[in-house]
């Protein structure tokens, strides 16, 4: 991790003073264990600023998209890289424009299993390797990352960036699996009452901070759905009804588009596994499409592309 | 003062006694972490915890309220005309609450009790709240309440404050409001006054040298507002924000509403829900002007109102407790403490 | 204290198309309730939010003044969800009105003063009630020359046209009324902005004399220097500011700018108070 930090910042110091860029859009040490924040240098005399590590757990191609008409570059996961390519396909953003630093990923970890591991608040957190050194004001452990890696992570099939101007690492090994979808057909197994009722649980804490919403790089809607007044889709108080339907419908506007970042998951304050209405939509793109999002800037998406060969009967 | 000790075998029967006069909320554990919560007739409040998500503002100021409802049927005498909802403040207590919560309430209360205006909802609620506080032994992490002015044993705005002392809890009974509920539990058994408070002093001063985190707001009276408003580095504060409303929602002094009206057939009803400044529609007006329709000008609002309208307006400090749940809750680490450093610190060049 | 988000029920007495765009309508309500409109007791430059139960609520300034009973009247300006539906509503309908909100022109400063009144567009609401607060005959002599300056962009979008006309005529008052532009070969008064109107035809200032502003953004802009250039400084202009608002009690935090909220600081500031607060209205 640190020759791929020293890297990051040796290309961006670089960017910077030959004008090639004018910001370059990284990850920063966080003032408190287990975080990082995302930041935007502008300047070369700043690149100390930049780092990563396996808690870099934003997607920021969210910021990418927001940089209208700027020549940036952007630190860039396997994932966050599938969103970059998106939002290329979705003429977001001018490949021009964009100088992707690829970063071959080896797993961002869970905090919440992690704090949930410790049994209270952490107050301290060293990586070094495969290790995690976790501290609470009762305990010091030195836990395997492996173990603690987010969901997603483990289940990733995509960790070296799909589209990049320059690797900062050796590339890591890809993993082929049985099933990349247990947890989507955990649920499908269940009867429709406790499916109902899975889902109601899911969203019981939910308070409409919309943090999932804004850390998500697909959602960058001028006004989003729930936002609207004329005419008002969705109410905007605590009730059930209007709680699910922003979380269902936000699924369904972000289907065959998700990469399956965990932003989502990384954002929300109260823990909630967002990724249980996404999760479904993807598996169905890959089974019914055979589509994975984000991999390649010359394939248009699905529900956007027509052939009169297509062999789905619905069509015919 | 009066000091009461209570063993903690007869804590959770004295808790169920008090059901008797008293809805109860308190931090329960849940799948989320730990949240303020009304408590059913079979759950006790969790004394261990060190925080909660969400603050315990939601006591007297639920996400989403009904204030008025109408019925919009012609066939009514009383059609269109606006009635008060159905809200009934019958004694409520919140056991286990920190004294920064505490401390914050009578920040809000400045808000919703004014000397023009009353709002009746927030507080015939606050007046029906017993507030029964738990003093944090071991402050958590994200914890800088001294320098704001409370600290992990302040007794501003409880009722009753209690320090865990391993096999029992020391009380210390604040206020008639406090009395009425220790009796409601049936709590009694009093302790020296004096000996209590050398022993409560002991506690404080062992809980706040755990604190390490600070912040320095002495230098933020003497700034303008323009001078701080007009500074050079709010874009980069700014810069990683992604303007969802975790910290204004987990924040303790935060009181900004929306008000909303649902009509469904023949009934219509006026709610009142959170709101955030962080929020693009916040300011924006029908015209589709919008004064801060850019995202640093929303930023920069949280922190310029946090730490120097509220000041300046109210001069009883600033508006944070320092409870720290925006520290730890926000999605890209924007950290007040910083903030208010840079605030504070900031010299204009001329 | 009375539950301050209660609003009077009303009913509607009278709707009149005050534009000739249609985007504009006056109406008038009269309270439901007797007692309801002693309590509502309200001065020129104060607002009020108009209830409509199921819809919303929207802040306008008062149209009608303190010395006109029996009813009150606003101007709304068709733009959102809420205003849409009033202008769809009937004679006889029944609504609410909560208020009067905000402060005031300062009466009490402008006793025996001169006052100039600059306005634009569909602003001119409160300035409306300031006039027919101060020509009346119990208040006339408490004041000093009055000069009005009010433009609109063509002859049927002024408010109150009626009204301003009869104005016109008037001795104790000097009406500058002018329009962007017009193809009437009758028209009878002045043609150009608001800004050069008043440079032209304001009077210069003195000790004595305070300017009361309202309207867009764009004509505020434009008006401050001519009045600037008149000799007037910061203190003695006064303007009504407009801002997203919710509550209108100082409460939900949606106005709020620098130290101030609008809805009950305001919405009436000097010039000086406005330089000392963040641009951001």
């Amino acid at each position: 991790m640190d020759t791929c930090i020293q890297k990051i910042r040796e290309i961006a110091a670089g960017l910077l003073e030959k004008g090639e860029v004018e910001r370059v859009i990284g990850f920063a040490e966080g003032t408190i264990p287990m975080a990082t924040s995302p930041v935007a240098i502008s300047r070369k005399e700043d690149v100390e600023k930049l780092t990563f590590s396996s808690t870099c757990g934003l997607n920021l191609a969210n910021y990418a998209s927001k940089e209208k008409g700027r020549k940036i570059a952007v630190v860039a996961k396997g994932c966050d890289s599938r969103n970059l390519v998106t939002h290329i396909v979705e003429n977001q953003i001018d490949r021009d424009n964009l100088y992707i630093i690829g970063v071959p990923c080896p797993g961002m970890v869970d905090k919440f299993k992690i704090a949930s591991e410790m049994g209270g608040e952490i107050c301290g957190f060293k990586e070094e390797g495969d290790t995690l050194s976790v501290s609470t004001a009762e305990q010091t452990k030195d836990l395997k990352k492996s173990d603690f890696l987010r969901h997603n992570c483990e289940y990733c099939t995509h960790k070296n960036p799909v589209l990049y101007d320059v690797l900062v690492g050796d590339l890591v090994e890809e993993q082929t699996l049985d099933n990349a979808f247990p947890d989507v057909d955990a649920i499908q197994a269940l009867d429709d009452d406790a499916r109902w009722q899975h889902f109601q649980a899911l969203t019981q804490n939910c308070i409409r901070c919309y943090a999932c919403r804004n850390a998500c790089p697909l959602c960058y809607c001028p006004t989003c759905f729930v936002d609207e007044s004329g005419p008002q889709w969705v109410g905007k108080g605590q009730d059930k009804t209007d709680v699910d339907t922003f979380h269902f419908l936000r699924a369904f506007h972000c289907a065959g588009r998700c990469t399956d970042c965990g932003a989502c998951v990384e954002a929300c304050p109260m823990g909630i596994n967002v990724r249980d209405f996404t999760r479904k939509l993807n598996k169905d793109a890959l089974e019914m499409f055979g589509w994975e999002a984000g991999l390649s800037v010359d394939k248009r998406p699905p529900l956007d592309a027509y052939s009169p060969d297509d062999p789905n009967d619905f069509i015919k | 003062m009066k000091f009461i000790t209570i063993d903690k075998k007869d804590w959770a029967k004295g808790i169920d006694k008090s059901r008797e006069t008293y809805q109860l909320f308190g931090p329960v554990k849940d799948e989320n972490g730990c949240q303020i919560k009304a408590l059913d007739a079979d759950v006790q409040p969790d004394m261990e915890y060190t925080d909660s998500v969400l603050s315990a503002k939601s006591v007297l100021f639920p996400q989403s309220e009904k204030i008025l409802c109408t019925s919009l049927n012609e066939a009514d005498d009383d059609h269109h005309i606006m009635k008060r909802a159905d809200t009934a403040y019958t004694p409520r207590a919140v056991v286990g609450l920190r004294p920064f919560d505490a401390k914050a309430i009578q920040l809000v209360k400045l808000n919703f009790d004014t000397a023009d205006y009353r709002d009746p909802y927030w507080c015939d609620a606050y007046e029906a709240t017993t507030f029964v506080g738990l003093a944090a032994n071991t402050p958590g992490p994200f914890d800088f309440s001294i320098s704001t002015g409370t600290g992990p044993f302040g007794e501003d705005g409880l009722d009753i404050l209690l320090a865990d002392m391993d096999d029992k809890f020391l009380a210390k009974v604040l206020t008639p409001k406090g009395e009425a509920f220790a009796a409601a539990c049936g709590f009694d058994a009093e302790a020296d006054p004096k000996e209590s408070q050398v022993l409560l002093d002991v506690l404080k001063k062992e809980a706040e040298s755990k604190i390490d985190s600070s912040v320095d707001t002495d230098r933020l009276k003497e700034k303008t507002i323009l001078d701080l408003h007009d500074a050079p580095f709010w874009d980069d504060v700014a810069f990683s924000c992604i303007n969802c409303g975790t910290c204004t929602y987990v924040c303790p002094t935060c009181w900004c509403f929306d008000i909303q009206d649902e009509s469904k057939r023949k009934s219509s009803v006026r709610f009142r829900n959170w709101d955030t400044c962080m929020s693009s529609l916040f300011t924006r007006h029908a015209t589709g002007h919008n004064p801060r329709g850019e995202k640093t000008q929303r930023v920069r609002q949280r922190f310029m109102h946090k730490l120097k309208y509220f000041l300046d307006k109210y001069d009883q400090g600033i508006m944070c407790v320092g409870c720290g749940r925006c520290v730890k809750s926000c999605p890209v680490n924007i950290d007040i403490r910083q903030v208010c450093q840079t605030m504070n610190n900031y010299e204009k060049q001329e | 204290m009375e539950n301050p988000y209660m609003p009077y029920p009303v009913r509607i007495d009278d709707i009149e198309i005050a534009t000739e765009d249609r985007s504009l309508k006056t109406f008038k309500f009269v309270f439901l309730n007797e007692g309801d409109e002693e309590k509502f007791a309200y001065q020129a430059g104060q607002f009020a939010e108009l209830s409509i139960p199921g819809v919303g609520e929207i802040p306008i300034g008062i149209a009608s003044s303190p010395v006109e009973k029996g009813f009150v009247k606003f101007t709304v300006f068709r733009t959102g969800v809420v205003t849409s539906h009033l202008h769809n509503m009937k004679v006889g309908d029944i609504m609410g009105i909560r208020g009067p909100l905000g402060n005031w022109y300062p009466w009490d400063k402008l006793e025996g003063k001169n006052v100039v009144i600059i306005g634009g567009g569909f602003a001119f609401t409160t300035l409306r009630s300031s006039i027919v607060y101060m020509l009346d005959p119990a208040n006339r002599s408490k004041f000093g020359n009055i000069d009005v300056v009010y433009g609109a962009r063509t002859p049927g979008m002024l408010l109150y046209r009626e009204e301003l006309y009869e104005w016109e005529k008037r001795s104790d008052i000097n009406m500058h009324i002018t329009v962007d532009g017009t193809d009437d070969p009758d028209w009878k008064y002045n043609t150009g902005f608001v800004p050069q109107i008043v440079e032209d035809k304001a009077p210069k200032a003195d000790a004595d004399t305070f300017a009361i502003v309202c309207g867009p953004p764009i004509m505020i802009k434009f008006t401050q220097p001519a009045l600037t250039k008149l000799g007037y400084g910061p203190e003695q202009i006064i303007m009504s500011l407009e801002n997203r608002m919710k509550c209108g009690i100082g409460m939900c935090g949606r106005c709020n700018i620098g130290k101030e909220l609008v809805c009950k600081d305001g919405p009436v500031f000097t010039l000086e108070e406005i330089n000392q607060t963040p641009k951001e209205y």
